[in-house]
């Protein structure tokens, strides 16, 4: 009887959309408001189905890769088609989308997963406090002795020189910009931030040697390579610095100046303090940007087997290009020094990004955002 | 004798500022002359580098028996030096369009995914993760491609030049025991380049104005519908200028092309043969060997990438130059 005059008792839009349609059943214009929709459950039953389907292809076809492969087409196509014949074509197409968004987020997790899995899975053997303080020197191809000693040394000292001639001209540049810079000048200086940005490292290091080796006529040395790691971190330090430069708000800077205060003092009081932090963390990640710069240093360092602590006669070495060397090398001991070598630049990487962010997180200004 | 002019000049110039009405302090003229300095001396540097690459590339090329654009061969170390870059620049542009055509669709999808699709609290240490992988060095991903990945594609190189050997690119001529090829390095350079594309990505869909969403989404569009109508069009030039800071890091990699390709110098379009070479990689696995001519050819090669990476990054800016914020040099 009450399905007759249900006029002014039809559900709300906002109701369950599972009862609504239960309730379109008996009232048509309830159906027309709002539309069918799967129950929760169903597109995780299909992706249970589709990892079972992945099992199932494994043993059968015995390759993971292509098991994933033809589970996910299975299970993208499944759903869609589900969604289609149950609920309406956009809806399809946005279970489509869902699906595939998802999957590019796990196609792109699983290599990087597997590089750093894998370098672990190699390099912790090897890794050890005689790894790390001994050199190479002496060592024999069929000796499982040597480490990494002289590299870390040679890593260190290039890419702390490098920090030291780059931070100084990064930030006053970086002050120019924000603090001094009007008309042409600043605006040319902007944009070969950015294309320096886009240098490929290769011809950093073709343009030290050019110039350090070739024209003034140096030997290679430690100091070439931090030369060219020099060319490679100020675009990147620039940059980050002016971006903190930037959030410092005004009102400081007006205070200072309003006091009297000139505007020299100003800046390295006032608005350098402030930046401090944001300041710190963009040199140490771009560092860690160039602490793995392999391709000048192969062209600048020359290659030794031993311990040289003069960045500034004599050849070096280096983390990245003890890695390349050793895997050149190829006798059975050299591959999984290799792999601790690059195990060791991945975990002094990872330490500076931390040690970054968590200084971001404290000493940020707070301003803008 | 010119010991006895330099004082004449200077006088005028230290009147010149008493002109004006408000005083310059000395520390203000050298710490903002400094700060200018510090600013030419970048400029200073980039035009070195111009200058240098040309100089050296010039020596070489005018020693050059045979045509430096057209010759396939390097062999610029004998009495007739003799070297072209054609070989590199297609082995170059090659393996970076194939990084591109696997990096873009795959680094926008998980930048989406991370803004618009993970749970809020997920979100965060997923991009962080992103951010993280962006760091890890080229040498490590070279490494990981030589001997983890190559030897997996293998079966990969077979199927596609069993079932699409019919397209000329994927015909494999050599029955080839190695996965060596400038198809693997493609790949390799599409991981390397992912995180970097998806970071910035990620940065540019975070600042798509909510309004825009919740219009979207309020007129009842469905959740891809909301990113087709309101985040991809906002988010396009931010995607374009991230796609070519990706591609300028695939044209300039060096390390791991030289650790995973196995290079030869006969131009080949079959991408699932071992062979070609690209410019980078070039360099790194010659300079060793080579003698003032031959390292003088290299810078030559150098100069052809650099000059191929301005390209890239000046189309990038063009694009992007309305939203500074975007250019991912502080990402």
């Amino acid at each position: 009887m009450t399905v007759l005059d249900t006029g002014d008792k039809r559900p709300g839009i906002g109701t369950d959309a599972v009862e609504v349609g239960r309730a379109g059943l008996a009232d048509p214009r309830a159906a027309s408001l709002t539309r069918r929709t799967l129950p929760r459950q169903v597109p995780w039953a299909i992706a249970g189905g589709g990892v079972l389907l992945t099992i199932v292809f494994k043993l059968t076809l015995d390759n993971w890769a292509l098991a994933v492969f033809l589970a996910g087409v299975i299970f993208i196509g499944v759903l869609s088609a589900v969604s289609w014949r149950f609920e309406d074509a956009r809806r399809a197409r946005d279970r489509f989308a869902t699906s595939l968004i998802s999957t590019a987020f796990v196609l792109a997790v699983l290599p990087l997963v597997s590089v750093l899995g894998y370098t672990i899975q190699r390099g912790y053997g090897k890794l050890s406090p005689y790894f790390l303080s001994h050199s190479m020197r002496g060592v024999g191809a069929r000796d499982d002795t040597g480490g990494i000693y002289h590299a870390i040394i040679g890593t260190l000292e290039q890419v702390g020189l490098a920090a030291l001639i780059a931070v100084p001209i990064g930030l006053l540049t970086a002050i120019y910009l924000v603090e001094y810079g009007r008309g042409r000048l600043a605006k040319t200086v902007t944009f070969f931030v950015d294309v320096m940005t886009g240098l490929p490292s290769i011809v950093a290091g073709l343009f030290i040697y050019a110039f350090w080796i070739m024209m003034l006529g140096f030997q290679a040395s430690g100091f070439a390579g931090s030369l060219a790691l020099m060319i490679l971190m100020l675009p990147t330090v620039v940059r980050s610095a002016e971006e903190m430069l930037k959030l410092v708000p005004n009102e400081l800077r007006e205070a200072s100046l309003a006091l009297g205060i000139p505007k020299w003092r100003t800046v390295l009081k006032v608005v350098l303090p402030t930046a401090f932090g944001g300041i710190v963390t963009g040199v140490m990640l771009s560092i860690a940007r160039v602490i793995g710069e392999t391709a000048p240093l192969l062209l600048l360092v020359g290659l030794t087997q031993s311990i040289n602590t003069d960045p500034f006669s004599g050849w070096q070495s280096a983390l990245p290009l003890y890695v390349f060397d050793q895997n050149h090398a190829g006798n059975q001991f050299a591959e999984d020094r290799a792999w601790a070598a690059a195990l060791t630049l991945i975990v002094i990487v990872m330490i500076l990004n931390l040690a970054a962010r968590l200084i971001a997180r404290w000493k940020a200004p707070k301003a803008g955002r | 004798m010119s010991t006895t002019t330099p004082t004449a000049p200077a006088e005028p110039e230290r009147k010149a500022p008493a002109a004006k009405r408000t005083k310059v302090r000395p520390g203000d003229r050298i710490f903002s002359g400094a700060a200018r300095g510090a600013g030419i001396s970048l400029l200073a540097i980039m035009a070195a580098i111009a200058i240098f690459l040309v100089v050296k590339a010039t020596d070489a090329l005018s020693k050059n028996q045979g045509s430096f654009l057209t010759d396939q061969g390097w062999d610029p170390n004998t009495a007739k030096p003799a070297f072209g870059v054609v070989t590199l620049v297609f082995g170059t542009v090659v393996s970076a369009t194939i990084a591109m055509l696997i990096a873009v669709p795959v680094a926008v999808g998980v930048a989406l995914f991370i803004t618009h699709y993970a749970p809020r609290r997920i979100a965060q240490t997923l991009g962080y993760i992103i951010d993280l992988l962006a760091a890890v060095p080229s040498v490590v991903y070279g490494l990981w491609g030589y001997i983890f990945l190559a030897p997996k594609l293998l079966g990969l190189h077979s199927w596609l030049s069993d079932y699409l050997g019919w397209i000329p690119v994927f015909d494999k001529e050599q029955a080839g025991v190695t996965a060596r090829t400038l198809f693997t390095v493609g790949i390799v350079l599409a991981i390397m380049i992912l995180p970097i594309i998806a970071a910035v990505t990620r940065e540019v869909f975070l600042q798509v104005p909510r309004a825009h969403e919740e219009a979207a989404l309020a007129l009842g569009a469905t959740r891809w519908e909301m990113i087709r109508v309101a985040v991809l069009p906002y988010g396009k030039p931010g995607i374009i200028s991230a796609s070519m800071l990706g591609l300028g890091r695939a044209v300039g990699e060096t390390i791991a092309v030289a650790m995973v390709l196995s290079p030869s110098f006969d131009l080949s379009i079959h991408i699932l043969d071992p062979g070609n070479t690209t410019i980078a990689a070039n360099i790194a696995n010659q300079f060793g060997e080579s003698n003032e001519i031959g390292r003088g050819a290299l810078i030559a090669s150098g100069l052809v990438l650099f000059i191929m990476t301005l390209l890239v990054n000046g189309a990038a800016r063009v694009v992007i130059n309305r939203r500074k914020a975007f250019s991912g040099a502080n990402s």
